[in-house]
């Protein structure tokens, strides 16, 4: 079977600082994948080499068997790659609609971008009724979730999400991350998330990859990699 | 979909009264502005008026590469005094006509800012500025120097007055309807730019470059516009400078002039228009009105900006102040919208 995402042999680093070592993984069409690690693993540095914010030194990202590692990051998103980035990147100064309407910058049919929009507003029923709030004003859990749907407005097939529980209130991750899996069930959408918060990541994915300083030391299905002893032991503090 | 905006807008404006009372201040304005030679005849506060006027055009050009495109420039004063040297010279030596020797000179800045543009992309913020303050001084060295072509330190002199139609541009009344053409257009050019999906796409890399990759926005195309743009709008105005001052050198064009550009946008507010036009207004009459203390003028303007940046750094009328009043229309669209699409 063909995955959606390979990442082969991936050798990243900043400057002479070697960040992603050798690092391979793979992401199946319709799953929801979870890169776990501490602080300075790498994940977010492999998420933007998938991305294209930054180039490999080594190996190949094949998105539907296409090596996609040369590819410009403005140009991936015609290729239905989204990113959610790090720090809820919305535009605090644009209002809610406006972040949305952005989210379609590339698509021309505006039929099918109504459509979306009403179906973005139906996730985040939150969304809807601060419509015409400026951005910068939202709590951190509507910000993250405002990223989320601006990037659900590009339509992709590969979702790419990092670190969505960052500096929110627990509740708010809880909800965050049932909206993800809805989005993954109800779409289809695959999804690759980026995460620190392991409890949260391996409830929600389906696979997960253990990252430390640069190498992947783990892999496997997310409810067997929950009851590993040592994975309890470091990330989920049992 | 700067097509469909301009549509609602329209539609928007039928059905609410401040656009009312906007329809109805308009006309007001530009009369007032039409009929303004008529009621001052001191030539002297005409010439004021001119320079505020020109001022504003040059700061909202700057605005565009601040305030829009997010490069902290300090080296406007290039595009300004290459628009100014490039339509003199070819008006002298191929003797064509100052119109289309201006519209000449703003397409070898426009080509000429994109390729000093090139090297800044990569920067940020205080290294831009550097960078930028080098192509300025690069610049007046060169004018300076290059007496073979611009004479040097001599400057040009007796340009002569530009015609259009047989009619011949001399005279203060004259360039005061000129330059007010000039700050008109500019004006409307700079809110359609603004209110476009090209002016939102713009705005979007500046806030946050990372985000607007995401998006599959190109930042490095819209940095690269942003300063074409402002470069081909500082041009314009340079040309406009050379033919109502008569005569060009060196010392119209030095680093006092980037200073003073960008001390206009940063008191006024970056991405405001009115702001541009407010703070090009407050900075080039005050030094008049203060001619006494010329002598402190630049004590005056590092002063006001220090003020400004303690206790107002998004400017008089900045982004601020403009979001909040812009966004409201705006929101409001954004409502209309949503209702199309529920019914």
């Amino acid at each position: 079977m063909e995955h959606i995402l390979n990442v082969k042999n991936l050798h990243v680093s900043y400057g002479v600082v070697p960040a992603l070592r050798n690092i391979s993984f793979h992401v199946d069409e319709g799953e929801i994948v979870a890169l776990i690690g501490p602080n300075g693993a790498g994940k977010t540095t492999a998420l933007h080499t998938i991305s294209g914010l930054l180039k490999p030194k080594e190996g190949f990202i094949l998105y539907e068997g296409r090596d996609i590692s040369g590819i410009e990051a403005h140009k991936l998103v015609k290729e239905s790659i989204s990113q959610v980035p790090e720090g809820r990147g919305i535009f605090p100064i644009l209002t809610v609609a406006e972040n949305i309407n952005l989210g379609a910058y590339l698509r021309k049919d505006k039929d099918g971008i109504r459509r979306d929009k009403e179906w973005v507003y139906n996730i985040f029923p939150r969304l809807k009724e601060r419509m015409n709030q400026v951005g910068g004003t939202l709590s951190g859990g509507e910000q993250q979730m405002l990223a989320i749907a601006r990037a659900l407005m590009a339509r992709p097939r590969l979702l790419l999400l990092d670190e969505p529980s960052m500096g929110l209130a627990p509740v708010i991750v809880e909800d965050i991350f049932k909206i993800i899996k809805k989005i993954n069930k109800e779409n289809g959408t695959t999804i690759l998330l980026v995460e620190q918060n392991a409890q949260m990541a391996l409830t929600a994915s389906h696979r997960a990859y253990v990252i430390e300083v640069g190498e992947i030391v783990n892999e496997g299905c997310s409810k067997e990699l929950k009851k590993d002893d040592r994975i309890q032991k470091a990330y989920l503090g049992i | 979909m700067g097509k469909e905006k301009a549509v609602k807008q329209k539609k928007f404006s039928l059905n609410s009264l401040p656009a009312y009372s906007k329809m109805v201040l308009m006309p007001v304005l530009v009369l007032a502005l039409i009929a303004a030679p008529a009621v001052i005849t001191n030539k002297y506060m005409l010439h004021i008026i001119i320079l505020c006027s020109m001022y504003s055009c040059l700061a909202l050009s700057l605005n565009m590469v601040i305030g829009w495109s997010g490069q902290f420039s300090l080296g406007h004063v290039t595009f300004y005094g290459m628009g100014a040297y490039l339509s003199t010279l070819l008006v002298r030596s191929l003797g064509i006509n100052f119109f289309l020797a201006t519209l000449t000179a703003m397409v070898i800045v426009g080509i000429f800012s994109a390729l000093l543009c090139m090297p800044t992309l990569k920067l940020r913020g205080d290294y831009i500025a550097l960078v930028t303050l080098g192509f300025g001084e690069v610049f007046r060295l060169f004018i300076s120097n290059a007496v073979a072509i611009t004479r040097g330190p001599m400057g040009i002199p007796n340009i002569p007055p530009p015609s259009i139609f047989g009619f011949e541009i001399s005279g203060k009344t004259a360039y005061y309807y000129f330059v007010l053409i000039l700050l008109i257009c500019f004006t409307i050019f700079m809110v359609r730019f603004d209110n476009s999906g090209f002016g939102m796409s713009m705005m979007a890399v500046n806030e946050d470059d990372i985000a607007a990759t995401s998006l599959g926005i190109n930042p490095v195309k819209f940095k690269l516009w942003g300063f074409v743009m402002g470069g081909v709008m500082a041009a314009l105005m340079g040309s406009f400078y050379s033919v109502y001052m008569g005569m060009i050198g060196p010392s119209s064009f030095d680093y006092g002039e980037s200073i003073k550009m960008v001390s206009m946008v940063v008191l006024g507010g970056q991405g405001s228009i009115a702001g541009s036009i407010l703070g090009a207004f407050l900075l080039a009459a005050l030094p008049e009105a203060l001619r006494a203390f010329s002598d402190y003028r630049m004590v005056i303007y590092g002063a006001a900006m220090v003020i400004m940046m303690i206790f107002r750094p998004e400017g008089i009328y900045g982004r601020n102040k403009r979001t909040r009043n812009l966004y409201k229309i705006k929101a409001m669209r954004g409502e209309k919208h949503g209702e199309g699409t529920a019914g």
